[in-house]
């Protein structure tokens, strides 16, 4: 049993509960490769996926992964309802579960909007996203994919690249990473570094043809030029060129690295078209374990009643 | 530790399980003959020890033959996943072909309830209609079946009381082959 009513974030989880959803998974991905990919496990649940955030690889993710666990979904966002009214976030929940529903799955651009939620109600909610916080399933799904590819991370480089202030991968990440016992290194202009990261124990580095021969995996995160209201950094081209991933950096590493990216990508910013498409990338691995991962994190949060 | 309070009854002497497993067998052959479209399929976690001796048995009995053998996970199937008290773990589930027109064998080691064989049941359809689907077990609960299901082929009846457990272990699992039930 997961030792948590939910999943807000990977700092809340054990090292036993990631474990578990990774075995757990595992049966899953072989489920989903099947002929017919559906199994009657979450029949009589019914989840929410609550949108107050623009998504499309998350919520088609969880809501794949909810039909194939046969549960009942209803789907929000917020473009188009009464939050534009003005309502709160407690009563647009309320109203929701006042419907009988069983799980919630949010993303929000509020960091703690999940942990607040999760003092007000009954209902299992599982963190799709919360700002700038964490976003748990995505870094289970990386590691799932790490672990399926080299055995185990305990003792793995592992690198984090790219914009690290506004990312909510990162963290849940560096989460993850290190409690499985991989070694974690964030790299990235000065600018796009938290002010504390010293403080959650990994390295930092500026330097991006240091790291790539340091690294076993690389995860390229996306520049997101919509939070880009301040400079962070000159032009594009000069981030491309000081912190973008080239078939030519990718050589200059010499050793066989991975690369994995969250989504979406910026072909030709953070990462070269090249790349992306190369044998070294495992996207649309990390993808296809996305199912499967969000499948078990429901699935075992749902048992728990 | 066992407790000192735990009773313990061997279903089996010494050397009475192998007839059995062999008089199954045999009983495997009378109905199937050449195996041709049949398939065998055990019921993980504690029924594919058996599974898998039953299968090397028959293999042994009839030498050319090659009877697809696979191994079923109903965790996600169960009608009690919700409502257990302890997490259900799933296991892996490895069937490399589909039971399409097969006759299917469904292995398990104790039939009790009947619930997970109608899980099987609903989970096998993953993989095709079969033809038909025949149960053999090794221990057959009788008295406290919930569902309508009954085993074509069985290793022994036994009347078990609710608070008592039906354990079988066979050497493939580590250790000594033992069928037996114990009481608290």
């Amino acid at each position: 049993m997961l030792s948590s009513r939910h999943l807000l974030g990977i700092q809340d989880i054990t090292v036993d509960d990631i474990g578990l959803i990774f075995k757990t998974a595992s049966e899953f991905k072989e489920v989903i490769n099947r002929p017919i990919k559906k199994v009657p496990s979450l029949r009589d649940v019914t989840v929410a996926n609550l949108f107050f955030e623009n998504s499309t690889r998350t919520r088609i993710s969880f809501e794949l992964a909810q039909k194939r666990l046969s549960a009942d979904t209803i789907n929000f966002s917020a473009s188009s309802s009464s939050v534009k009214k003005g309502e709160t976030l407690l009563d647009t929940v309320n109203n929701i579960l006042a419907m009988k529903v069983d799980m919630i799955v949010m993303r929000h651009p509020n960091p703690g909007a999940c942990v607040f939620l999760s003092r007000h109600i009954q209902a299992r909610i599982v963190n799709a996203g919360d700002g700038a916080h964490e976003h748990p399933t995505q870094a289970l799904l990386d590691c799932f994919s790490l672990k399926e590819k080299f055995g185990t991370l305990q003792g793995l480089n592992v690198a984090i690249i790219g914009d690290i202030l506004h990312s909510r991968v990162a963290l849940s990440n560096i989460y993850a990473l290190q409690k499985l016992g991989a070694k974690v290194r964030v790299c990235g202009p000065p600018t796009l570094m938290p002010r504390f990261i010293h403080g959650l124990g990994v390295e930092v580095s500026h330097d991006l043809a240091d790291t790539l021969s340091w690294a076993d995996a690389v995860n390229m995160l996306r520049i997101q030029l919509e939070r880009q209201d301040v400079r962070y950094f000159p032009t594009l081209r000069e981030y491309t060129m000081q912190y973008g991933l080239t078939m030519d950096r990718l050589h200059a590493a010499k050793k066989d690295l991975v690369v994995m990216h969250p989504g979406p990508i910026n072909r030709g910013v953070e990462i070269s078209a090249e790349v992306a498409d190369s044998s070294s990338s495992i996207i649309l691995e990390q993808v296809e374990n996305g199912v499967a991962v969000r499948m078990a994190v429901m699935y075992l949060l749902a048992m728990g009643n | 530790m066992d407790s000192p309070l735990t009773q313990r009854l061997d279903l089996f002497l010494p050397g009475q399980l192998d007839v059995t497993l062999l008089r199954l067998c045999h009983q495997l052959i009378e109905h199937h003959v050449d195996f041709k479209s049949s398939v065998m399929m055990a019921i993980q976690p504690r029924g594919v020890y058996l599974g898998r001796r039953m299968h090397a048995l028959i293999q042994g009995l009839i030498p050319d033959l090659h009877m697809p053998y696979g191994e079923l996970d109903v965790t996600f199937f169960r009608d009690d996943v919700r409502r257990h008290a302890s997490p259900l773990i799933a296991n892996a589930t490895k069937i490399d072909f589909l039971v399409e027109g097969k006759r299917v064998i469904l292995v398990d080691d104790v039939l009790y309830t009947g619930r997970t064989i109608r899980a099987a049941l609903d989970a096998m359809l993953a993989f095709g209609r079969p033809a038909s689907v025949e149960l053999l077990v090794l221990v057959d609960r009788k008295r406290q079946r919930e569902l309508p299901v009954e085993a074509m082929y069985t290793g022994i009846s036994v009347d078990a009381l609710p608070d008592e457990k039906v354990i079988v272990r066979l050497k493939e699992g580590g250790g000594e082959d033992s069928v037996r039930i114990e009481s608290r």
